[in-house]
């Protein structure tokens, strides 16, 4: 069988996945409690910056991305900064018609 | 003698990964423009959704991406008994997850609340823009998470068979890639539909 190595794999110890598993569960009842608070259009913000925290750590720990070929995460830099790019311009367009 | 390119396969299914962010981002684009054009409505839809089963199903993804990521190590490991375990983990946990969101619509069904519903017609515009939106984008959620939980089940076989071992597991590295992206698409629906009201 020929195969392409194009780096040594890399063994991801079974505590790191607990560890994050731990974080993004007391990430996800902060954001619980928090939003249970009214804070108006901070709860938004709040909310939405923990998801991105939490998306974050399944994308460089769980996805493998931290450790994979810098090309993975050079292109989902790319998509996200283009989604954002249009949920901004389209927002914008709605916010000052 | 097979010819085998792991880079160019995970590339691949990256490249399908972005076209379903790029899916669902469009759909939160709609969901965040009838926000903004509908706040009361929106506002008090929301609170009418089960924070409590939200949560729940939260941390059951989030437990079972976990374990899909565990189970790559355990084969890179040569544990195929602790990856097979793990696998039938994720697959119990998918389930379950199903199972909640079935009587989380039960519960709306039983109050006539569903896309195209005389009592839904009656509350108004911004309701029906809620829960045609939540309806949608929670469904086509469950139905990733009923492909997912087919496409664990192959690779589950297939570690039984042997075909997928710790010298050729790319197959597995996808479907946990696959079953990540559902994970990450309910970390952004949940606080959106559940939370923020």
């Amino acid at each position: 069988m020929k195969t392409i190595e194009n780096e040594k794999n890399h063994i991801i110890p079974y505590k790191t996945f607990l560890y994050v598993l731990a974080g993004l569960i007391a990430l996800t009842l902060t954001s619980v409690t928090l939003t249970r608070i009214s804070l108006g259009t901070l709860t938004v913000v709040i909310a939405l910056i923990i998801a991105g925290i939490k998306s974050s750590f399944v994308l460089r720990i769980f996805m493998h991305l931290k450790f994979e070929n810098k090309m993975f995460s050079r292109a989902v830099i790319g998509v996200i900064t283009l989604l954002c790019a249009v949920i901004i311009i389209t927002l914008l367009d709605y916010l000052n018609r | 003698m097979t010819h085998r390119d792991d880079l160019a396969s995970k590339t691949g299914m990256w490249l399908f990964l972005f076209t379903e962010m790029l899916l669902f981002g469009g759909l939160f684009i709609v969901y965040s423009v009838y926000r903004y054009r509908n706040p009361i409505a929106f506002h008090q839809a929301a609170q009418e959704l089960s924070v409590f089963i939200g949560t729940i199903n939260t941390i059951i993804l989030l437990i079972s991406s976990t374990t899909i990521a565990m189970s790559i190590t355990a084969i890179q490991k040569k544990n195929k008994k602790l990856a097979l375990s793990l696998l039938g983990i994720t697959i119990i946990l998918g389930l379950a997850f199903l199972v909640n969101k079935y009587f989380e619509w039960g519960e709306h069904f039983k109050e006539h609340i569903y896309p195209g519903s005389a009592v839904l017609a009656l509350r108004g515009h911004g309701d029906i823009l809620f829960y045609g939106l939540y309806f949608f984008m929670t469904g086509l959620h469950a139905l990733h998470i009923i492909i997912g939980l087919v496409f664990i089940m192959v690779i589950t076989f297939s570690i039984k068979k042997d075909k997928i071992d710790h010298e050729n597991y790319v197959l597995l590295e996808n479907s946990g890639l696959y079953w990540h992206l559902v994970d990450l698409i309910w970390i952004f629906l949940f606080p959106l539909f559940y939370l923020i009201t």
